[in-house]
C-alpha cells in the first residue's frame, strides 16, 4: 500500500503498563515520516491471553469492544508481532460465524506490525545518530511465524551504520514466555528462557532488542535476576533514540530502571512531535 | 499441587545427561532436514502436495478404508477391524493361537505401542520380541520410546553398552556403537530365524492397489514381513491413501522431514502373501485395522487434520519443549506436538487434557510438519475443547474448567471490555490478569517481577495530546 | 471377537455427518472436508505421472552413483562385455566362499556357464523352509538381478519372484546387484510410470533398497549391517 495520512496506534497492554516509552517511540517514529497517529483511549487488550486459554467468548468479547475503536479505513499499527497477530490471524477465527464476523476480517486486513509498517509501507529511511554499539535481535514467534515480517527488525537495524549484530545461537528458538504458559508450566518456561539469556549473553552483546515486548520481559526479567543484565529494549525505544539528535543518552541498566526513564520529561523533540499530532507535518520529516 | 505431568517435567529437567542426548539430536535433525530442503518455495509446493494427498483420502475415509479391504482380501490378504485396543490385541491373540505360536519379533510399529501389545501378549504366555535396535534397545531396559522415529534416542552409547553388558554378560562390554549394532545383529538373527510369527506398522496402506508400505533403514521390518510363516501388520485406519501414485512424493516428505534421508534404505510394499510357486515369505497375511478414537476425531470438521499426519517426527524435533522435557514427559505413546493434539483426543481431555498446555505455541511445529497439521490452532482448540461449558465431541470436553480460572477470566473479560474500568478504575493486578496471572512466584522464581511505569501509554499519550479518534 | 461389528461401527462412524455450527479455525477446512478437485489435489497431474524434471542418461548415472555412495554402497561401472569380469574381481576381493544366484536368469546362466571362475554356486531351489539353516547361517553373498534404479535417491528397485526370492536381498551379508543402466529413471514417481506398475498389478513384494542396512538409533550415529546386508554391491551395466 502507499504511505497513508493517518493510521491508528494499538499499544498492547504490556506495553501500556510495563514499557510506554516503546509506545512513545513508536508514534515518533511514525509521526516524523509525515503520518498522523491516532491512540484510541478506549483500547485495552487484544484479547490473546484468554484466547491461548481457551477462553474464547471472554476473549471474544475484549475484542469486540476493541474492533469498534478502528472505524476509520486506516491501517492500525500495532509494536508487537503476538498482537498483531492476534487481530490479523485470529480475530477471523474467533469471529467466524458470529454477527460482526464481517467488522473482524476488516479490522483484521488492516493490521500491521510496527516494523513491518515501517519497512514495507513507509519504506523508512534511518540516519544512525548514535555511538557504535553492539546488539542482540530477539525475534518472537509470532513475527515469525503468524505475521512473517520477523526480518523487518534486521532490514531496520541494517540501514543504522553505528550498530553491529550479533547472532546468538539458536536464534529462532523460542524464549519460553509464551504468555500464561509461563506460570503455567513454569519449570520448562525457565529452562527456555535461561537458555536463551545464555546464547544471548555469548554474544557479548551491549543491548538485547526485540519487537515483542513479551519476550523482553521475559528474557530482560532473567538476566536482571541473574544480575549484571545486558539492557534490552523495544525496537521503537531504541531506533528513536538511535536516529533523534535530541533523545536521551542510551541507558545502561536493565529493566528495573527502565521505566523510572520513562519518567524523565520528554525531549523538547520529541514532546513537539508528539503534540502536534494534528498540525506539524510540515515540521516532521 | 504440582500434577503428574509436571512431576516428570521437573525430573526429566533435572537430567542434564539426557537432556544434553536430546538437544544434540534434535540439533542434528534439524539441520539434517534443513538440508533436504534447499529451496523453501519448493518446500511449499511440497507440503502442499503432500497435504492435498493426506486431505484427500481423509475426505474419502470410509470408502478407501472400503476399498483398500476388498482389494486386500483380493490379493490373498486378511483384513481384521478394531475399533479398540484391547479388540486389536485379542485380534493378534487369536492369530497367534491359530497357529499355536508362542514367539512374535516385532519391526518397529507405533500402533503396536498404542495398543500395549507386548504386555498384553507376555500376559498370554507369548514372547513378543522387539527387533529394531532403538526398540530392542528399550524393551531391555523395560522403557517406552521416547521418540516416534529414534525411540532410543534419551540413551548414549555408554547407557546401552551396560544394558547390554547386563543383559548379555557373554558379550565383550564395548562402547563402540558399530560393535553394539553388530552384537544385536547377531542375538537377533537367531530370532527371526525362530520367530513363528512377524509384526510390523504399516507407513501407506493403498487402496487402489492393496498394498502395505513400510519405510525403514535397518532391514528388521523387511525380516520380520518377509522370514515368519505369518506376517501381521497392525496400522490406524487413517493410514490409507488413495493411489500408487501418491507414494512417490509422501514417501520422499516423510524420510526427509523425519531424518533428513533423501530416502531411507528400504522401501517395503507388501501386496499379498506368498504366492504358489514362490520359495519364500510368509504364507500368511493379516491386517489389523485400528480406530481407537480415531473415527472420533474424524468427526470433528476442524480436528480431523490430526489424522494427516505421517507420523515423521518433525514437530517433536523443532519443538524447544520436547527438546527440553524429553519423550517421557508426556506419559503417552506419542510425545511432542502431535502428542499434544492426538492424546488428549483419544484419551480424552480429562486424562491428558494438561498436554495442551505442553506449548509456547511458537508455532515451530506447524511450520514443519510436511503435511501442514496446524497444530498450534490445534493446541489452541483443544485447550477451548478443555474449558468449554456446552458438549462437544471430544472426550473430557470442559473437563479442564476450574471454577477460579473461569471467575478470573471473566472478570477480566469484563474489565478489559468496558475501557473505563480497565484504564482508570481497575487495579493493575486485574489489568495484568492476562499476562501475569496470580501466580507471580511461579515467574519471579527465575526472573525479576515486572515493573509497572509510574505512568500508562494511555496516560503518557494523553498528556502529549495524541488523537484519541 | 466381532469383528464384522467392529467394521460396521468404524464405517458408520466415518459416515456420520459432521455435526453442525463447530467453531473453526486454521486451514483446510474445505480441503480437509470436500473432496474439491481445485483443492484437494493441486498437483494431482505432476504427481500421478512424470516429474517436473528429467536427467539424461549420463546425469541419472552420476547422480546414482554418488547417492549410493554417500550411504556407503558400492557402485561398479561395466558393460556387456565385461560385467562377468568385474563380477569375479568382486568376488575374489571379497573372499566369498559361495554365492547364492539364480541359474535361470541371463544373468544366471552367463555366471553359470563359467561357474569354475566363481566361488561355490548356490541355488535357490527349494522353498526356504527347506534350507533356511544354511540361507542365515552359511551363505556368503547373494547376487541377483533389478528391475531398475532411481537416479534421485540412489535406490535399487526390486521385484522378488520364484526365481530371485524375497530372502536373496535380505539374509546374506552382501548382495550383490546388477542394474541396467536403461532401467535408471530419474525419480520414483517415473518409475513407477513409465514401467506400468499400477497397470502390470504389483508383485507380492516390491522393494526399494537404497544403500546396505543402517541404523542411527544409538546417539543418532550412523552404523551399517544391523539386521540386513552389511554389503551392498551394485554393477551397473
Amino acid at each position: 500500500m502507499s504511505k497513508p495520512d493517518t493510521v491508528y496506534f494499538f499499544g498492547t497492554c504490556l506495553i501500556d503498563l510495563i514499557y510506554p516509552q516503546a509506545g512513545v517511540s513508536a508514534i515518533q517514529l511514525i509521526q516524523r515520516e509525515g503520518v498522523q497517529v491516532i491512540f484510541p483511549q478506549a483500547q485495552t487488550c487484544c484479547g490473546q491471553p484468554a484466547w491461548n486459554s481457551g477462553y474464547r467468548d471472554e476473549a471474544r468479547a475484549v475484542a469486540r469492544s476493541q474492533i469498534a475503536l478502528f472505524p476509520k479505513p486506516i491501517p492500525i499499527v500495532i509494536p508487537s508481532g503476538s498482537c498483531a497477530g492476534m487481530m490479523k490471524t485470529h480475530y477471523p477465527e474467533l469471529f467466524a460465524g458470529q454477527p460482526d464476523e464481517a467488522q473482524a476480517l476488516e479490522v483484521a486486513g488492516r493490521v500491521y506490525e510496527l516494523t513491518e509498517f515501517l519497512v514495507d509501507v513507509l519504506h523508512i529511511e534511518l540516519k544512525d545518530l548514535g555511538e557504535p554499539v553492539k546488539v542482540a535481535v530477539h525475534t518472537s514467534c509470532s513475527s515469525r511465524r503468524e505475521m512473517g515480517v520477523a526480518d523487518r527488525i534486521e532490514t531496520l537495524l541494517d540501514q543504522l551504520a553505528n550498530v553491529t549484530k550479533l547472532e546468538q545461537i539458536r536464534k529462532a528458538e523460542c524464549c519460553g514466555f509464551g504468555g500464561t504458559f509461563a506460570v503455567k508450566q513454569p519449570e520448562i518456561s525457565a529452562s527456555m528462557v535461561l537458555e536463551k539469556v545464555d546464547t544471548i549473553r555469548a554474544t557479548q552483546a551491549d543491548r538485547l532488542v526485540g519487537q515483542d515486548a513479551g519476550c523482553l520481559m521475559n528474557i530482560g526479567g532473567a538476566m536482571e535476576k541473574q544480575g549484571a543484565a545486558i539492557p534490552h529494549q523495544h525496537i521503537a525505544e531504541f531506533l528513536w533514540e538511535r536516529t533523534n539528535m535530541a533523545s536521551t543518552p542510551l541507558p545502561s541498566t536493565p529493566l528495573r530502571n527502565h521505566s523510572h526513564r520513562t519518567e524523565r520529561p520528554l525531549n523538547e523533540a520529541a514532546a513537539r512531535s508528539l503534540s502536534g499530532v494534528e498540525g506539524n507535518k510540515e515540521t516532521a520529516q | 499441587m504440582i500434577s503428574e505431568f509436571r512431576q516428570h517435567v521437573i525430573e526429566n529437567l533435572a537430567k542434564p545427561k539426557v537432556r544434553a542426548n536430546f538437544r544434540k539430536a534434535m540439533d542434528g535433525l534439524m539441520q539434517r532436514r534443513l538440508d533436504q530442503f534447499p529451496d523453501p518455495q519448493e518446500l511449499d509446493r511440497i507440503r502442499t502436495q503432500a497435504q492435498a494427498i493426506r486431505a484427500n483420502a481423509l475426505s474419502k475415509l470410509p470408502e478407501l478404508l472400503e476399498q483398500l479391504e476388498a482389494r486386500l482380501t483380493a490379493n490373498g490378504i486378511h483384513v481384521h477391524w478394531a475399533e479398540t485396543t484391547e479388540q486389536a490385541n485379542q485380534t493378534v491373540l487369536a492369530i497367534m493361537q491359530q497357529h499355536d505360536a508362542k514367539t512374535l519379533i516385532k519391526g518397529k510399529s507405533m500402533v503396536s505401542e498404542e495398543m500395549g501389545l507386548n504386555h498384553f501378549l507376555e500376559a498370554h504366555g507369548i514372547d513378543a520380541l522387539e527387533s529394531d535396535l532403538g526398540e530392542f534397545i528399550l524393551q531391555l531396559a523395560h522403557e517406552p520410546p521416547s521418540h516416534i522415529v529414534a525411540p532410543a534416542i534419551h540413551k548414549s552409547r555408554q547407557d546401552v553398552a551396560k544394558l547390554f553388558n547386563e543383559k548379555f554378560p557373554d558379550i565383550p562390554y564395548t562402547e563402540n556403537i558399530d560393535e553394539l549394532t553388530q552384537a544385536a545383529r547377531t542375538i537377533l538373527r537367531d530370532k527371526f530365524y525362530s520367530a513363528d510369527i512377524g509384526l510390523s506398522g504399516v507407513n501407506f496402506a493403498v487402496a487402489e492397489t492393496g498394498t502395505l508400505c513400510l519405510v525403514e533403514n535397518e532391514g528388521n521390518g523387511r525380516m520380520s514381513t518377509t522370514v515368519p510363516r505369518v506376517h501381521i501388520a497392525v496400522t490406524g485406519i487413517e493410514k490409507v491413501v488413495e493411489k500408487f501414485s501418491d507414494i512417490p512424493p509422501l514417501l520422499s516428505i516423510l524420510t526427509r522431514s523425519a531424518t533428513g534421508q533423501p530416502i531411507t534404505t528400504y522401501f517395503n510394499m507388501i501386496s499379498s502373501p506368498r504366492k504358489p510357486g514362490e520359495k519364500d515369505g510368509p504364507e500368511e497375511v493379516h491386517l489389523v485395522l485400528l480406530d481407537n478414537g480415531r473415527s472420533n476425531i474424524y468427526s470433528d470438521p476442524e480436528l480431523l487434520a490430526t489424522l494427516r499426519c505421517i507420523r515423521c517426527g518433525a514437530c517433536m524435533n523443532h519443538c524447544p519443549v520436547y527438546t527440553r522435557i524429553g519423550g517421557h514427559s508426556y506419559g503417552t505413546v506419542y510425545p511432542g506436538p502431535i502428542g499434544i493434539i492426538l492424546e488428549p483426543q483419544k484419551a480424552g481431555l480429562d486424562v491428558h487434557g494438561e498436554l495442551t498446555q505442553a506449548s509456547t505455541l511458537c508455532g515451530a511445529c506447524g511450520e514443519v510438519c510436511p503435511v501442514r497439521i496446524p497444530i498450534p490452532t490445534l493446541i489452541n482448540r483443544l485447550r477451548f475443547e478443555g474449558v468449554r461449558k456446552d458438549a462437544s465431541t471430544t472426550p473430557g470436553t470442559g473437563s479442564r474448567r476450574k471454577l477460579q480460572e473461569a471467575a478470573a477470566w471473566k472478570a477480566w473479560s469484563w474489565s478489559a471490555s468496558h475501557p473505563a474500568v480497565y484504564n482508570f478504575g481497575a487495579t493493575a493486578a486485574t489489568r495484568l490478569q492476562g499476562m501475569l496471572p496470580t501466580n507471580m512466584s511461579a515467574w519471579t522464581n527465575v526472573r525479576s517481577a515486572p515493573k509497572l511505569a509510574e505512568k500508562t501509554l494511555h496516560e503518557r499519550l494523553k498528556d502529549l495530546g495524541v488523537a484519541d479518534e | 471377537m466381532n469383528n464384522s461389528a467392529a467394521r460396521a461401527n468404524i464405517l458408520q462412524r466415518l459416515r456420520k455427518e459432521t455435526p453442525p455450527g463447530l467453531p473453526l479455525s486454521g486451514e483446510g477446512r474445505s480441503c480437509t472436508l470436500v473432496a474439491d478437485a481445485s483443492c484437494s489435489s493441486p498437483d494431482k497431474g505432476r504427481l500421478g505421472g512424470v516429474s517436473s524434471f528429467d536427467w539424461d542418461k549420463a546425469e541419472r548415472v552420476r547422480r546414482f552413483t554418488e547417492r549410493m555412495q554417500a550411504v556407503r554402497a558400492e557402485i561398479h561401472h561395466a558393460d556387456r562385455h565385461n560385467w562377468l569380469e568385474v563380477l569375479v574381481e568382486i568376488c575374489q576381493a571379497k573372499g566369498l566362499n559361495n554365492l547364492l544366484l539364480s541359474p535361470n536368469t541371463a544373468w544366471g546362466q552367463t555366471i553359470t556357464a563359467q561357474a569354475e571362475r566363481f566361488p561355490s554356486l548356490r541355488h535357490y531351489d527349494q522353498p526356504i523352509d527347506d534350507w533356511k539353516e544354511e540361507m542365515f547361517y552359511g551363505i556368503d553373498a547373494a547376487f541377483t538381478a533389478t528391475r531398475g534404479g532411481i537416479a534421485e535417491t540412489g535406490t535399487l528397485i526390486l521385484w522378488p519372484d520364484a526365481e530371485e526370492p524375497r530372502q536373496m536381498s535380505l539374509v546374506p551379508p552382501i548382495h550383490i546387484a546388477v542394474l541396467e543402466t536403461d532401467q535408471l529413471y530419474t525419480t520414483f514417481a517415473a518409475a513407477v510410470q513409465k514401467q506400468g506398475w499400477v497397470e502390470t498389478g504389483l508383485p507380492t513384494n516390491a522393494l526399494l533398497v537404497s544403500g546396505p542396512s543402517k541404523s542411527a538409533d544409538i546417539e543418532q550415529t550412523l552404523a551399517y549391517g544391523v539386521h540386513g546386508p552389511k554389503e551392498l554391491v551394485v554393477i551397473l551395466v
